[in-house]
């Protein structure tokens, strides 16, 4: 090829794109690093100034996350020496473990608040989304404006109306409660995305599958699904990301059995001074699923992103 | 297959009347195409014959049976859309054997693959087959969602001008291709287009449609030596037919407004004389443009003609149409 083309940038730009991409990801994961860093430091380490960038790694931050600990005499101590690697660590504080902390439970109301809602937003969105790109619904614009509008203030504005409501209907501290909440806050985001993915989406092929034999329903399931699999993607990652983040609702509304992960984090800090590697830890451990199931799904998002800017 | 039959069918969509009291009865075996510009309700008469439209009023008859509100999964067709043909998720092969695997054919599975063979080799296509579907060639999509209806055995085979995406020496192959099909397999179709090439050479009828009204309907030489209208005579005919003035060569019936002259029935080397005002020679004929008394014509003269623009031919009408006022033929 010859050094100059409409098309084709020239070596000297490609560098510089190149420079700008890693610039840009080295901004952007250095938060991250460092809370995985901080996860792997000791607690004096962790607060140490300047800050340590090479340091001896230890999993005591994993440790007080996973566990609840006591202050035991040094006879105590002598007389139950600890056997495991993990009561060897604390024990060089003079406790012993206690029991497993709430971290386990917590995390795990996390992840069924989280893709449960995500699974519904994403599952009523695309039959909604479908229904209003297909039919004919009367006040459909102002039925979807209706919809977005929803979201036109924070959700926690509502939070006392929300609050009562979930008290009379004793949706308070419950799975069912927070996923239909979130599902009720993603819904329209859901249904918002999904219409414009399917929109995109030509009659022809519906129409081609109903003349070759199948009902509606089927056609609907057989020929559109698939092609919208890039947008049910990438709403799924919007939903799930938000439901796994949400903070306030969860602090409102939760306590005793249903509380998610990010109102816990927080609580590690009091437990035994300033812990910061167990908040580490926590935030590390609490990203892991959102990571996975974007890179899972990161050959739909890409294109998802990207969609309709490209004609094909 | 099957007779097909449109009685007195009218849709309209909004305030548009897209087919206005449509009668048409396609034959058992037949091939017919229906002319008529974008808009002129072409595509509409498929849809409501392939029940992805309900008509306002009238009726469709398949085999002689009333296809009122039934689905089109009902109604045991087969389409050929103008694009977006094939399913772009699924592979060839998994694309012409779709409506196979339909609840309502339920082919079992080696008679899916007999068919899918015999019909991907009918289409030259037998080494695609597992490609995907987005990964062939505008012709080579169009050679399968062709396939896709073949493999069918319906009552009649709808296609939406289905070559009109296709560069000319495709379009020839897949017209000479179609034909033969249809004439083997005693197929029905309904076929829509703008290219009255294919009109002329594939149908044994040929339907005219102007703004959703069927204006005339016979065999493609019918339609070309005896039009019921300027439109009509308008659809087949190439160069276009010329339209002039009733009176400039005298002799013409009364209430006539217009002359409609083919180049057929324009007789060169005596009559009056007009002006050569260009010549184009396309390889197989060459084209006259003449000037007759300040009106246009267009003929066509021997392939080899020695003629100049600038030089004077005689002509005369030869067996010419007239047409009254509104466009209507004067027999």
């Amino acid at each position: 090829m010859s050094s100059f083309s409409v098309t084709e940038p020239s070596r000297r730009m490609k560098s510089f794109a190149a420079f700008m991409v890693i610039a840009y990801a080295i901004i952007t994961l250095l938060p991250l690093l460092w809370i995985i860093a901080t996860g792997f430091k000791s607690p004096s380490d962790a607060i140490a100034y300047p800050p340590k960038i090479v340091f001896e790694p230890t999993l005591e931050g994993y440790v007080n996350l996973f566990t609840t600990r006591t202050r035991q005499t040094a006879e105590f101590l002598a007389e139950n020496p600890p056997t495991t690697w993990y009561e060897k660590i604390v024990a060089q504080y003079g406790m012993v473990i206690a029991g497993p902390s709430r971290f386990g439970e917590r995390f795990l109301n996390s992840v069924i608040i989280g893709f449960g809602s995500t699974f519904l937003s994403v599952f009523l969105g695309t039959l909604a989304a479908y229904a209003f790109s297909r039919y004919r619904i009367p006040l459909k614009d102002d039925l979807l404006f209706f919809i977005l509008s929803t979201r036109m203030m924070p959700p926690i504005a509502v939070a006392i109306p929300i609050f009562l409501m979930f008290r009379q209907l004793g949706l308070s501290d419950t799975h069912a409660g927070m996923i239909l909440l979130y599902t009720a806050v993603n819904l329209s985001l859901s249904v918002w995305l999904l219409k414009g993915f399917i929109d995109e989406i030509p009659r022809e092929y519906e129409e081609s599958a109903l003349i070759d034999g199948y009902t509606r329903f089927q056609a609907f399931y057989k020929v559109v699904l698939p092609q919208a699999a890039t947008g049910i993607a990438s709403t799924a990652i919007f939903c799930l990301i938000f439901a796994w983040n949400e903070y306030a609702f969860a602090v409102l509304l939760t306590s005793g059995q249903a509380q998610t992960a990010p109102p816990f984090i927080p609580t590690i800090i009091g437990v035994g001074g300033q812990d910061w590697p167990a908040v580490a830890a926590g935030a590390t451990i609490f990203l892991v699923p959102v990571m996975v199931f974007t890179i899972l799904l990161r050959k739909h998002l890409l294109r998802g992103i990207t969609f309709g800017a490209v004609r094909k | 297959m099957a007779e097909v039959v449109l009685q007195n069918v009218t849709k309209r969509f909004g305030d548009t009347l897209a087919l206005d009291n449509v009668s048409l009865t396609v034959p058992n075996g037949a091939f017919v195409i229906l002319l008529g510009p974008t808009g002129a309700g072409k595509t509409t008469v498929l849809r409501v014959v392939s029940g992805l439209d309900a008509p306002d009023s009238g009726e469709v008859f398949i085999g002689r049976q009333s296809m009122n509100g039934l689905a089109p999964a009902q109604r045991n067709v087969a389409m050929v859309f103008q694009q977006y043909s094939l399913y772009p998720h699924l592979t060839v092969r998994e694309n012409l054997a779709f409506p196979l695997k339909s609840p309502l054919l339920k082919t079992p599975p080696d008679e899916i693959e007999r068919k899918i063979a015999a019909v991907a080799k009918v289409l030259q296509i037998s080494h695609k087959l597992d490609n995907k579907a987005t990964a062939l060639s505008g012709g080579e999509m169009q050679r399968v969602s062709i396939g896709r209806a073949l493999v069918r055995d319906p009552a009649i085979y709808l296609m939406d001008e289905p070559l009109s995406s296709l560069d000319a020496k495709l379009r020839a192959d897949l017209r000479i291709e179609l034909k033969n099909i249809q004439a083997h397999s005693g197929a029905t179709l309904l076929y829509v287009t703008h290219d009255q090439l294919e009109a002329m050479t594939m149908a044994t009828h040929v339907g005219v449609l102007d703004r959703g009204r069927l204006v005339q309907f016979g065999s493609p030489r019918e339609l070309y030596e005896n039009p019921v209208s300027i439109y009509a005579a308008s659809r087949l005919g190439q160069p276009r037919i010329n339209l002039l003035p009733a009176d400039l060569f005298g002799g013409a019936p009364t209430g006539a407004k217009s002359i409609g002259l083919r180049s057929e029935q324009i007789a060169q080397g005596d009559g009056e004389e007009s002006t050569v005002r260009r010549v184009e020679h396309l390889g197989d004929q060459t084209r006259l443009h003449l000037s007759f008394r300040n009106h246009d014509l267009v003929t066509v003269a021997d392939a080899h003609t020695q003629l100049q623009s600038g030089d004077i031919v005689k002509i005369a009408p030869q067996n010419p149409f007239y047409f009254d006022a509104s466009g209507n033929r004067i027999v």
